[in-house]
């Protein structure tokens, strides 16, 4: 069968989705009296406009970075992982024990402590629905989003009792001590003499995210066991004959995707808040799944949905402020991301299919 | 101690209560997965729904116009997850997500923007409620049920005082079981939800019988959230399914796809919504103090333990999650 040019299919396609969904924000927003023309240019002023605004942006594209490269590793082996949100509060909860429990004399060690720990963390929330699908058959899907339930519970509980701080009302840890503190994104572009705004969120954790791109890059497509990941991906009956295990293959993949969603904790948690808070992840989880889907579950495709991500979260925090748009509307733009890229994608491609096929007709 | 307050009538009423939108959103997927749609997308409807009903009984102060609008409202959902499924054959689990984030978005938009009231709708009082039924001969004042007789108690306050929709959902179990088990239709809907090669081969329209489904699904979620913002509250709040429609998922592969047990494992998980609101029953049953945020999560731990299959297997509908393709 003939098909359509790689670049199409890598970049027409999410691009065409990508415009379907703004077209139908765009619908709502005229229908709720605001002009989305103005909504664009205060989003890309507030998002994008000063360094400030940028570190706000690249803040949320790390979260959203590490829960996108959670949700592309487990669809590599044909696994849906939505837990990515519980697994994500389970990192905090790991970073906020290593922060607070172990004396750490630099802020370096304590970044390497805190990211094992939210690593770990988030693996083992994954392990046991990773070992309920691989043994008994348990719905993968079904058991992360009990599992991100259980989660919320599970941290409402430690928040309001055991590792609540002493003699406070919130439902918080105390504040990590300063030797964990990592620098913001300025102290490190300034070293290199590039002035960026010091106020802002974005800290150190996005480079770790960038290097997490280049990890699971290496990981699928430079080793034997990302090889064996895709294979199981495309084929279980293929990958069971060539001699992959297949228990092995979704346990180990559904740990490294877990690691990864926990690995965002490094970022809020240990970068941002400085101890943790009730309800951190803030549906970071969840815009993983666009992520991936956006990006293509590749890595680069990952890196930059997450900062088209982080921008409409940035943007749309700044339309709440200035116009009578809330920002909710993020949710709209991303569930319709989903909706275009994920469930309809056959409903975009094929008339970009024809199109081409069309087009080679006429050419030959 | 004292374990018979476990079962204190003031519970139990609450356990009706909270089971009613549990139980159709149930129903709702149980109509859905049983013909071979999945359907994570119940909560989204619910929500939808909810608000729907919400703001139309505020503006038009008539809880069926309300009723209405969340009907229509859920069957839009409902058909965009069916192209999604079963025309464009993409992943029914993706839809089901994307239409949980619109609902969630989209409602809380829209009620800011008619209501400005912060993402909820007005207060719904009069006509723009549904009433509770009051049975011949029931008792209605909260001080003469708490003094009458066991036998009056139950009448007036398990059997009596609720809202049609109640009673509609209660009705629905039996209504299901005769659709699905009794009749050609049903029949029909299981075996598309197993074998839809074999249905086609018979001549019966897959994506007819798979679409009635998911728009049968889609009522009952409308009614569903119609019931929580006119007759469980009076009105429509932020996210208030809280959940809801995941809980009912939960529920289904609890019941394993079958609508008696979708009865029983939504009014358990309704029973234990409403101890977690009554810490102090808990306390006085078993003396000591029983985390509420253990009886929050207790719903989605049985439902990993079932899906474990530890007790008793929950086996799918065969076919489930899978777009049919005519040709292979």
């Amino acid at each position: 069968m003939e098909r359509m040019p790689k670049w199409a299919d890598i970049v027409l396609v999410p691009l065409v989705s990508l415009i379907l969904a703004a077209i139908l924000s765009a619908l709502v927003i005229l229908a709720i009296g605001e002009n989305p023309w103005t909504a664009l240019k205060l989003m890309v002023n507030g998002a994008l406009g000063s360094t400030y605004a940028w570190g706000y942006t690249l803040y949320y594209a790390t979260n959203f970075i590490f829960t996108g490269l959670a949700v592309s590793v487990a669809f590599h082996a044909r696994m849906f992982n939505i837990g990515g949100e519980g697994q994500a509060m389970l990192g905090g909860l790991g970073v906020a024990l290593v922060c607070l429990y172990i004396p750490w004399p630099h802020w370096t060690l304590a970044l390497i402590g805190s990211a094992v720990g939210a690593a770990l963390f988030g693996a083992a929330w994954a392990l046991i629905p990773a070992y309920l699908q691989a043994k008994r058959g348990s719905h993968i899907v079904i058991t992360t989003i009990m599992f991100n339930f259980i989660a919320a519970a599970l941290l409402n509980f430690l928040l309001i009792g055991p590792i609540k701080a002493e003699g406070m009302m919130e439902p918080a840890t105390a504040k990590f001590p300063e030797a964990t503190y990592l620098p913001n994104l300025s102290e490190v572009l300034g070293a290199v003499g590039i002035p960026f705004s010091h106020t802002s969120p974005a800290n150190v954790a996005f480079l770790v995210a960038v290097a997490a791109c280049f990890a699971v890059w290496a990981l699928i497509w430079k080793t034997r066991l990302g090889y064996a990941i895709r294979a199981f991906g495309k084929s279980e009956p293929a990958a069971k004959y060539a001699g992959i295990n297949p228990t092995k293959i979704i346990v180990v993949s559904m740990l490294i995707s877990g690691g990864l969603a926990g690995m965002m904790a490094v970022n809020n948690v240990l970068g941002e808040a400085e101890r943790l808070v009730l309800n951190a992840v803030e549906g970071a989880g969840f815009i993983g799944i666009a992520v991936a889907l956006m990006g293509r579950n590749h890595p680069f495709g990952v890196f930059l949905a997450a900062i088209l991500f982080g921008f409409l979260y940035q943007g749309g925090a700044e339309l709440s402020l200035w116009t009578s748009i809330p920002r909710e509307m993020v949710i709209v733009i991303q569930a319709l991301v989903i909706l275009f890229t994920g469930a309809l994608d056959d409903m975009v491609r094929a008339p970009i299919e024809r199109a081409f096929m069309a087009f080679r007709r006429g050419q030959a | 101690m004292n374990i018979l307050s476990l079962f204190d009538i003031a519970v139990l009423d609450g356990t009706i209560r909270l089971a009613v939108p549990l139980l159709l959103a149930c129903l709702a997927g149980l109509f859905s997965e049983r013909a071979g749609i999945f359907d994570i997308g119940l909560e989204g409807k619910m929500l939808a729904a909810a608000f729907l009903a919400g703001a139309f009984a505020a503006v038009s102060g008539s809880v069926w116009v309300g009723l209405l609008a969340a009907i229509a409202g859920s069957l839009v959902l409902s058909v965009v997850h069916g192209l999604a499924s079963i025309t464009f054959r993409g992943n029914q689990l993706i839809s089901g997500v994307a239409i949980n984030f619109f609902a969630a978005g989209i409602t809380v938009v829209i009620a800011q923007s008619w209501f400005a009231q912060g993402g909820r709708t007005p207060q719904l009082s009069g006509g723009a409620r549904f009433e509770p039924w009051v049975f011949p001969g029931a008792l209605t004042k909260i001080r003469e049920i708490a003094q009458a007789n066991f036998p009056m108690r139950v009448y007036s306050e398990l059997l009596s005082g609720h809202t049609t929709i109640t009673y509609i959902a209660f009705l629905a179990v039996p209504l299901t079981w005769w659709i699905l088990f009794r009749t050609r239709f049903g029949l029909r809907l299981r075996a598309v939800g197993e074998n839809p090669a074999a249905v086609d081969t018979a001549g019966i329209s897959v994506v007819r019988l798979r679409y009635s489904a998911v728009l049968i699904c889609g009522i009952l979620c409308g009614i569903a959230g119609a019931y929580l913002s006119t007759s469980l509250q009076a009105g429509f709040t932020k996210d208030m399914t809280a959940g809801r429609g995941y809980i009912a998922l939960a529920a289904l592969i609890f019941a394993k796809w079958r609508p008696w047990y979708a009865l029983g494992a939504t009014l358990l998980f309704g029973y234990l919504q409403a101890l977690a609101l009554r810490p102090d029953i808990l306390e006085k049953a078993f003396g000591v103090r029983v985390q509420v945020q253990l009886l929050d999560a207790l719903p989605y731990i049985l439902t990993v333990v079932i899906l474990a299959g530890f007790v008793g297997k929950a086996i799918p509908p065969r076919a489930g999650g899978e777009p049919y393709v005519k040709e292979r």
